[in-house]
C-alpha cells in the first residue's frame, strides 16, 4: 500500500558524533558498548557533504561531538564548513585535546557556541570520575580561555549518586566562572551509565534535595546564569518526552556515516539504520525505517494509545522500554501507568538499601 | 555574579545580543529565527521587528521609540509588549542588558 502520510517536519538539530575516541573514560558515557574504531570513521569532505545536505533539510543547530571531537585533526575545518552552510554550531568537548592555538583556529572558524562536560568540582572526584588524571586542571584552564575569548559558554555536569551532593558548589563553580548556562544533567541509564546504574542511580533523599537546591538558585541567579535540570526519569511519575518525539526534531549520525534517530536507537534490534555514504540525509529523514518505525501513533498500544499524554511524552523513550521491558513498543517502563513500573520501584528499592555504592566500570 | 545587571534594574539600559545569539533567516520554513546556544525560536511579526532594530546595540527607549513610530501605536503600549519580550530572552541570556 502507497504511504499517503504527509511528510515529517524538518528536523532541527543534528548531533555528528564524529569519534568516539575520547580520552576520558566516564562510566555513564552515552556512546554504545561496542565503539567504533577510527578506521571507519568518516572522512572529512563525507562530513562536510552531510553537513550540507542537513542544511537543506532545515537543521539549524550542528551538535559537534563523539567521544571527544577534539580527537580529530580536522575539527577546525568541520566547523568552517558547517558554519559556511548557515549552520549554528556547538561543540559538546571535555576540554581534553584542546588547545590556545586550536582555541584561535576553531574562533576563526567561526564556532558559535562550547558546552563543556564537567564531571565534578574537585580534581579528585572529577578526575575519579572521567578515569583521567590532571584533567580537572585543563578543563579549567579551557573554560577560563573560552570565557576570556567571549565564546559563550555552557557548562554541562554530569550528576550522579557520587557527585550529586556537591550541586550547589557546582552551580556556585558556574557562576563564579561566568558562564551563561549551566545544564545539570543527571545521568540517564543508557549504554555505559545501564552498565553502571548501580554505581550511579541517586537515592530518593538526594534527588529532593537536589531539586529544593536548584529552585533556590534559579532565583537566586535568576538573569545572570539560566539553569536547565534535567531530574533523574526513574523517579518522575511521567516520562520524559524523549527527543521531542521520535523522528520529529533531530537526527544523530554515528563516526561511521550510520543515521539514527538518538543515540542509542540501534539497541533496538528490529530497526533497520542507513548510512549517509549511501543514501542521502533527507530520504533516510523522510522514508528510512528507522525514523519511521515509532513516529505518530500508529505503533502505540495500551496504556499509551488512549493515554490523555500521548502527545506531551509520546510514550517516552523506546530505548528505555527495551532496556527494562524488554520490548519497545510497550510504554516507557518510569510511566505510573506501565506495567514494568514494578521493575522500576524494584531497582530503586534496591538502590535505596545498599549504603555503598558499587564500583565503576570505566569505558575503555 | 558580576558585570551583568538584571531587567527592572536599569531605566534605560543598552540592550543587544551578546555573541552567540543571531537572527538567522530560516529558508527551509520560511521564517525568522533566533538562534543561540541549545536554542533556535521561530520568531514572529513582532519578536522580529524588535531584534531587527538592534543592530550592535540600542538604548531600550530609542528601540521602543523607534517601534513606536514604525508602527503608529503609542509609547507605553509597545513599552510593555517590548519589555516582556526582551525579559524572557534576557532570563535565557539570550539578549544582555549594560548601562552604557
Amino acid at each position: 500500500m502507497r504511504d499517503l502520510s504527509p511528510p515529517p517536519p524538518a528536523p532541527l538539530a543534528l548531533l555528528a558524533e564524529l569519534t568516539h575516541r575520547c580520552p576520558l573514560a566516564c562510566p555513564y558515557c552515552s556512546n554504545p558498548l561496542e565503539l567504533t574504531a577510527r578506521e571507519t570513521e568518516l572522512d572529512t569532505s563525507t562530513w562536510a557533504r552531510a553537513f550540507g545536505e542537513a542544511a537543506a533539510l532545515g537543521v539549524l543547530q550542528l551538535h559537534l561531538s563523539g567521544g571527544e571531537p577534539a580527537s580529530r585533526r580536522d575539527l577546525e575545518e568541520l566547523v568552517g564548513t558547517a558554519r559556511a552552510e548557515g549552520l549554528y554550531v556547538n561543540l559538546i568537548t571535555s576540554g581534553i585535546g584542546l588547545t590556545e592555538v586550536r582555541l584561535d583556529a576553531l574562533e576563526a572558524a567561526g564556532l558559535d557556541h562550547v558546552q563543556l562536560s564537567l564531571q565534578g568540582i574537585r580534581p579528585e572526584i572529577a578526575d575519579r570520575i572521567g578515569g583521567y588524571r590532571g584533567g580537572f586542571e585543563r578543563k579549567v584552564a579551557i573554560a577560563r580561555s573560552v570565557k576570556a575569548r567571549g565564546i559563550p559558554l555552557t557548562l554541562n555536569a554530569v550528576m550522579h549518586r557520587q557527585n550529586i551532593d556537591d550541586l550547589p558548589e557546582t552551580i556556585a563553580f558556574a557562576a563564579d566562572l561566568g558562564v551563561r548556562r549551566l545544564e545539570i544533567a543527571c545521568v540517564q541509564f543508557y549504554g555505559w551509565a545501564l552498565k553502571n546504574r548501580a554505581a550511579l542511580q541517586p537515592t530518593r533523599e538526594q534527588v529532593d534535595s537536589a531539586k529544593q537546591t536548584v529552585a533556590r538558585a534559579l532565583q537566586s541567579y535568576r538573569g545572570h546564569l539560566a539553569i536547565d535540570f534535567v531530574p533523574p526519569d526513574y523517579y518522575a511519575d511521567y516520562p520524559k518526552a524523549c527527543m521531542g518525539g521520535w523522528g520529529s526534531t533531530g537526527l544523530n549520525i554515528a563516526p561511521d556515516g550510520t543515521v539514527l534517530p538518538c543515540h542509542a536507537a540501534q539497541t533496538i534490534r528490529h530497526l533497520t539504520f542507513q548510512r549517509v555514504t549511501e543514501t542521502p540525509l533527507g530520504e533516510i529523514w523522510a522514508n528510512g525505517q528507522a525514523f519511521q518505525a515509532f513516529r505518530g501513533h500508529d505503533w502505540m498500544r495500551e496504556p499509551c494509545r488512549s493515554c490523555a499524554r500521548r502527545d506531551i511524552d509520546h510514550g517516552g523513550c523506546r530505548c528505555q522500554a527495551m532496556a527494562i521491558a524488554g520490548d519497545p513498543f510497550a510504554a516507557d517502563p518510569v510511566c505510573r501507568h506501565s506495567a514494568a513500573r514494578t521493575i522500576v520501584d524494584e531497582l530503586l528499592a534496591e538502590n535505596g538499601a545498599t549504603v555503598e555504592a558499587a564500583p565503576f566500570v570505566y569505558r575503555r | 555574579m558580576k558585570g551583568i545587571p538584571a531587567f527592572g534594574t536599569l531605566d534605560d539600559p543598552v540592550v543587544r545580543l551578546p555573541r552567540g545569539v543571531r537572527v538567522h533567516q530560516d529558508r527551509v520554513r520560511g521564517v525568522p529565527v533566533l538562534l543561540g546556544p541549545e536554542r533556535a525560536l521561530m520568531l514572529d511579526q513582532t519578536g522580529n521587528a524588535i531584534l531587527s532594530e538592534l543592530g550592535d546595540g540600542l538604548h531600550l527607549s530609542v528601540l521602543i521609540g523607534r517601534l513606536a513610530e514604525r508602527y503608529n501605536a503609542p509609547f507605553d503600549e509597545i513599552a510593555g509588549d517590548v519589555r516582556e519580550f526582551l525579559e524572557e530572552l534576557q532570563l535565557q541570556r539570550l539578549v544582555d542588558y549594560a548601562d552604557a
